[in-house]
């Protein structure tokens, strides 16, 4: 049993089921993040972890303590908020102590506690200014102070960086995780963003259409992504899915797929992975673009490097890398090459496939092949 | 010519300003001259009205008219001026006023924030209350008042009026927190604070602007309302209104339009006075959450 239990949750309106069976379980210390696009119940099971949405089946236990009926309040939980809800009236040291007012905490401790988060936030300056006053970044470390002073069991964050600018978003996800290291508190972390999924977390929940598709380290999602879904939302570019076939030459199980031009190739499976017992299975076949390179970009380590000829179709310098796209299987397929690959729109070139990083996903279930 | 402080004016022609402006003065003027005819004329001896002349201003200004309509005129059988009748309009007003106002903005709080199966319809039914016309309830209502032991009292008048105030209070202040952000009242649930901290101290610090315009609205309907005050209160629980008629109405044998042009600027000023104490709070508060600011 984990710190934070969800045992076979699910939430329902009327007859509207909007989380189904849900089991996750975390350690304290963990950074849980729920990625997910709108609408897959990120929030949803976040808002019934505050208690703030009602549980309709199953339960919540934090610290092995089941939260059904537990008012938000008494669970011992912080939330930072999207808007960063700080309450308008009240200057930015009235709106971190409130909780603690609220919980009885006499006036002195609250001051030290106030003053002790300021300072970890560097806010000391902004105590005696509204809300109104300060700017995106500010309120989101107010809103951060909040839940801070509270020394909670769980923190719950619900997408809180999703309303800053682009540098000023990058440069609070480093500050967050530094957090994190530094208090080794448990967090939750709801976002729709999988690179702050993948940098923040300690473990992800993919999430999609209700369901949890897959619990695992950030390395477990993005190198072994259960199936399809989790394959193409985790990663940027996503993962390059086209169909394949596989056959067996000379004991050794092999994908088959078309150029643009018809010409069949053939990307040889490292021995160890045992595909060979699906000999002429159809298969969608997962790339991700960083396994498709220049010659000599490739993995050196890799024992299953391919190299294959193809038409390019598309080169978009993107500064450090350059995304060559071509075409296998009749879709199209992005490369990531180094910048200063000498390469162009229009010609044959070779591609570097590592073979080693190839997943494979039955086409009908869109399931992970093994 | 600056035109970074001008920028939210449309520009127009010097001609066209011109005609503008006359226009309005004209209109001003036109509204301007009842309240015109009626403090002059309060401030003339009656004899000077019986001359005619009710344009011309005093030959000899006296107050006589105003201490007569306030401590000495005839109502009904006695002459105990309009002074008493102030004072119940004033204890009528302030309680309904203020009940009112804060029962609506506890409904429109349960009604946003702490949503329950079935609310609509109880909002809309509230609603509804806003659209009965009066003169519907005076039987059903009189025969309540009467059941309870309110009848002919200042507090009976006082629940009528609360009774019709709640649909329009509830109707400001539901509007108002529909758009409050409720990520507020889930954080305060957080932190611990219970339903009645939450509308104390999230909720109403933040609901200035609304709260005038009910309280403005709330105000005036109540003190010009004179149907309920006419039909459910005894002489020594009538509102100004009731006694303004009744002044105006009695008979001593000489109708002293002196005097009652006076009582009826008596009658006017409460209301004039919020207005102008608190009537730039009313467009404020119209014009809330339009622009986001």
């Amino acid at each position: 049993m984990g710190f934070l239990d969800i045992k076979n949750a699910t939430k329902s309106y009327g007859a509207v089921k909007v989380l189904h069976e849900t089991d996750i379980s975390i350690e304290e210390g963990e950074f849980l993040v729920l990625v997910g696009p709108s609408g897959c119940g990120k929030s949803t099971l976040l808002n019934m972890i505050a208690g703030l949405e009602e549980i309709t089946s199953g339960d919540i236990a934090i610290k092995g303590r089941s939260m059904a009926g537990v008012p938000p309040a008494e669970r011992n939980i912080a939330m930072v908020f999207q808007s960063y809800a700080l309450y308008p009236n009240m200057n930015v040291g009235q709106n971190i102590v409130f909780g603690l007012e609220m919980h009885g905490v006499p006036k002195p401790e609250r001051e030290k506690a106030m003053n002790d988060v300021a300072d970890l936030l560097q806010i000391q300056p902004l105590l005696k200014r509204k809300p109104g006053q300060l700017s995106g970044g500010q309120r989101q470390r107010v809103a951060m102070g909040r839940a801070l002073v509270r020394n909670p069991d769980v923190f719950l964050f619900d997408e809180p960086l999703s309303n800053l600018d682009a540098k000023l978003r990058v440069d609070m996800r480093t500050e967050l995780k530094k957090l994190h290291q530094r208090l080794k508190t448990t967090m939750v972390y709801v976002t729709h963003d999988q690179i702050e999924a993948l940098t923040l977390s300690t473990r992800i929940a993919v999430m999609f259409g209700g369901h949890v598709q897959q619990l695992g380290t950030p390395k477990e999602v993005y190198d072994n992504p259960a199936n399809m879904f989790v394959a193409g939302f985790m990663g940027s570019p996503s993962m390059n899915l086209f169909p394949a076939r596989i056959a067996v030459e000379n004991g050794q199980a092999v994908a088959e797929t078309e150029l643009a031009d018809g010409t069949k190739v053939t990307l040889p499976f490292p021995k160890e992975r045992g595909f060979a017992k699906h000999d002429g299975r159809e298969i969608v076949l997962g790339l991700r673009p960083e396994v498709i390179t220049d010659r000599d970009g490739a993995d050196r380590t890799s024992q299953s490097v391919h190299v294959i000829d193809a038409h390019v179709d598309i080169t978009e310098p993107a500064g450090s890398d350059t995304f060559v796209g071509t075409q296998l299987g009749g879709k199209a397929v992005t490369g990531r090459f180094r910048a200063d690959v000498d390469v162009h729109a229009g010609q044959v070139f070779p591609f570097a496939i590592n073979m080693e990083k190839a997943v494979a996903f039955d086409p009908k279930t869109e399931a992970r092949i093994s | 010519m600056s035109s970074n402080a001008t920028a939210t004016v449309v520009r127009t022609g010097s001609g066209a300003r011109f005609v503008i402006y006359t226009l309005l003065a004209l209109f001003s003027l036109f509204y301007l001259l009842p309240l015109y005819v009626m403090v002059v004329n309060s401030l003339k001896p009656l004899s000077e009205i019986q001359a005619g002349g009710m344009m011309a201003l005093p030959n000899e200004w006296t107050f006589a008219p105003w201490s007569t309509a306030w401590s000495t005129a005839q109502i009904g059988v006695e002459a105990t001026g309009l002074r008493p009748f102030f004072w119940n309009s004033i204890i009528m007003v302030v309680p309904a006023v203020a009940i009112s106002t804060v029962l609506g903005a506890l409904n429109g709080y349960v009604l946003t924030k702490w949503r329950f199966r079935g609310d609509t319809i109880i909002f809309g039914l509230l609603l509804f209350g806003c659209f009965i016309p009066f003169q519907m309830v005076l039987i059903p209502m009189a025969r309540m008042l009467g059941i309870v032991g309110l009848a002919g009292t200042v507090p009976g008048l006082v629940f009528v009026h609360l009774v019709y105030g709640i649909g329009f209070s509830t109707l400001y202040f539901r509007n108002y927190y529909q758009q409050f952000p409720t990520e507020l009242v889930r954080a305060a649930m957080i932190d611990g604070a219970g339903f009645f901290t939450i509308f104390r101290r999230i909720m109403l610090p933040s609901s200035g602007p609304i709260a005038v315009v009910c309280i403005i609205w709330q105000f005036t309907n109540i003190w010009n309302d004179f149907l309920f005050g006419a039909s459910f209160s005894d002489f020594d629980s009538q509102p100004m209104t009731v006694a303004l008629n009744n002044l105006v109405q009695s008979s001593t044998g000489v109708k002293e339009y002196n005097v009652h042009f006076a009582g009826a600027i008596m009658a006017a000023l409460p209301t004039l006075f919020v207005y102008i104490v608190a009537g730039r709070y009313f467009v404020r508060g119209l014009m809330a959450g339009s622009v986001k600011g």
